[in-house]
């Protein structure tokens, strides 16, 4: 099957409930899927006759999703593609790791950690990578090597 | 500082040197940032953003840096300054035109850094290298964002790393794009395939002007999509490795064609030259065109008496906002073409007195 917006092969399919007992389907290869996530829900509002769906969907969004530092809610948040304040990321931690998994095909960061950043926060992050790593040298059979690497979480998961 | 004194200057990412500068035009690394206190700029108030800028400032005016940033406001810029320096590569699109609320640019002399204040996040770093330098461009930014983040503190996350307004940003923050020269897979249509392998491994491609660009003067710019999970260095790597493939199909292409058809491609860069010198009207879109040819037929050796660095001059500064500069007063899209064909016309004189 064709991605119904461009002209590569359909890889995901997607159904989008409407409400009740109304759903729609959506083919759409894996670049395509990935705007199709962040788009507005309101333009399905566009389609005549949809309006309703639309509401509906506001309706069922669970209420209890919303930061409590900036007040958007996840709805918010799915319709701009923007959050409004760092502390989204916590509040929607469970609707977001599902979309950082489609978008980066990961959820936790492995990078560059600022110097300033709180003690936990640093050796949060180095645990982070060090399972990682731990995980892959396994894979690779160097058991050496995470040895060492699985002696320094201990390490940091006692102090 | 008048911007107009950038005027005449080519910018760093328009010197036409560096590492594999007859197929990559400039390197550039951006890292998006956001300060931990405050909602992210689409949320905060006004009164918000007055207190981003003016930490930020202060902070560039504190640390030390090889270079030295000078702060422009964007609200009080006329349009015509804004799009000069979009068009120099030192703000976005939206910060031209599309944001609201206090918010602004610092750059050095060299046009090498930039730092956009109030952008989609609070700060965005970029540093602009003419040629393939994605090393030297990283160690560049890697230093700066060090420096500031001495004074500022960052929004950062034990397990999203680097907190960004857009998820598609989160983590490194850091986008790598490399701006290519592809005239010769262009010709010898391939440019497709190319693409079409890079989309497989979520790299992107777009045109001169980032997102939704077209490509215009077979200009293409390559970046990475995935910004968490993945080290800078792993990013940067990825991105390395595919554009030396790319360099390869090019140089082959432009191999095969001066093998297969020199004399056709001899013809092409003289007519080019020939319509950039003797038109009376010409567009920005046909000025591009006729440059990529140029520049094909500099690096083939096919002309001998045109520098590299005089076709990006021609290139920056027959784009509307530079052409009005150097005008010294607005033109409508008429008189655009009208003033863009003189000005080639007279700088190509120049170069072929020197004949």
């Amino acid at each position: 099957m064709k991605c119904q917006r461009c002209p590569k092969q359909a890889t995901l399919h997607i159904t989008e409930v409407l409400g009740e007992e109304r759903f729609e389907e959506v083919h759409l290869c894996e670049d395509c899927a990935k705007k199709y996530l962040y788009e507005p829900q309101l333009k399905k509002q566009a389609k005549p006759g949809a309006a309703p769906v639309a509401d509906a969907v506001v309706e069922d969004a669970p209420a209890g999703t919303k930061c409590p530092a900036c007040g958007i809610t996840f709805l918010e948040f799915r319709n701009h593609g923007r959050f409004g304040c760092a502390h989204d990321y916590d509040a929607f931690k469970p609707e977001l790791l599902p979309l950082m998994e489609s978008v980066h095909g990961d959820t936790s960061h492995a990078g560059k950690i600022p110097r300033r950043a709180p003690r936990t926060a640093t050796a949060q992050a180095e645990l982070g990578q060090l399972r990682q790593r731990l995980q892959s040298l396994i894979e690779e059979e160097k058991y050496e090597e995470a040895a060492r690497i699985r002696d320094r979480i201990k390490e940091l998961e006692t102090s | 500082m008048n911007l107009d004194t950038l005027l005449p200057n080519l910018g760093e990412w328009l010197r036409g040197t560096g590492p594999e500068s007859d197929v990559v035009v400039s390197t550039r690394i951006r890292l998006a940032r956001n300060l931990a206190d405050y909602p992210f700029t689409g949320r905060a108030t006004p009164a918000q953003k007055t207190e981003i800028v003016s930490k930020v400032k202060d902070a560039i005016a504190r640390v030390e840096l090889p270079f030295k940033l000078d702060y422009h406001d964007v609200p009080s810029m006329s349009v015509l300054d804004r799009q000069f320096l979009v068009e120099r590569q030192l703000i976005s699109r939206e910060l031209a035109a599309v944001l609201e609320g206090p918010r602004g640019v610092a750059f050095d002399v060299k046009e090498s850094a930039s730092i956009m204040v109030n952008e989609e996040d609070h700060l965005r770093l970029q540093v602009l290298r003419s040629g393939f330098a994605l090393d030297d461009a990283w160690a560049d930014i890697d230093k700066l964002d060090d420096a500031l983040e001495s004074r500022l503190a960052y929004a950062f996350h034990a397990q999203f790393g680097y907190l960004t307004a857009c998820p598609t940003n989160v983590g490194t923050g850091l986008r790598g794009s490399v701006m290519l020269h592809l005239p010769a897979l262009g010709l010898t249509k391939q440019i497709d395939k190319v693409f079409r392998a890079l989309q497989k491994i979520n790299l992107a491609v777009r045109g001169l002007h980032g997102e939704g660009s077209r490509a215009f003067g077979d200009l293409y710019q390559i970046s990475n999509q995935v910004t968490l999970g993945k080290s800078e260095q792993k990013i940067l790597g990825e991105i390395k490795e595919v554009i030396l493939t790319i360099l390869q199909y090019e140089r082959q292409a432009r191999a095969v064609l001066m093998k297969e058809r020199k004399q056709a491609e001899q013809d092409r860069v003289a007519r080019a030259l020939g319509t950039l010198g003797s038109a009376t009207m010409i567009t920005a879109e046909e000025t591009m065109e006729l440059l990529s040819v140029v520049r094909l037929g500099i690096h083939l050796r096919l002309i001998e008496d045109v520098p590299a660095t005089a076709v990006n001059q021609l290139f920056i500064q027959t784009q509307a906002a530079h052409l009005q500069k150097l005008v010294g007063h607005a033109l409508d899209g008429e008189e655009r073409n009208a003033a863009r064909a003189k000005y080639l016309k007279a700088r190509l004189r120049d170069l072929g007195s020197h004949r």
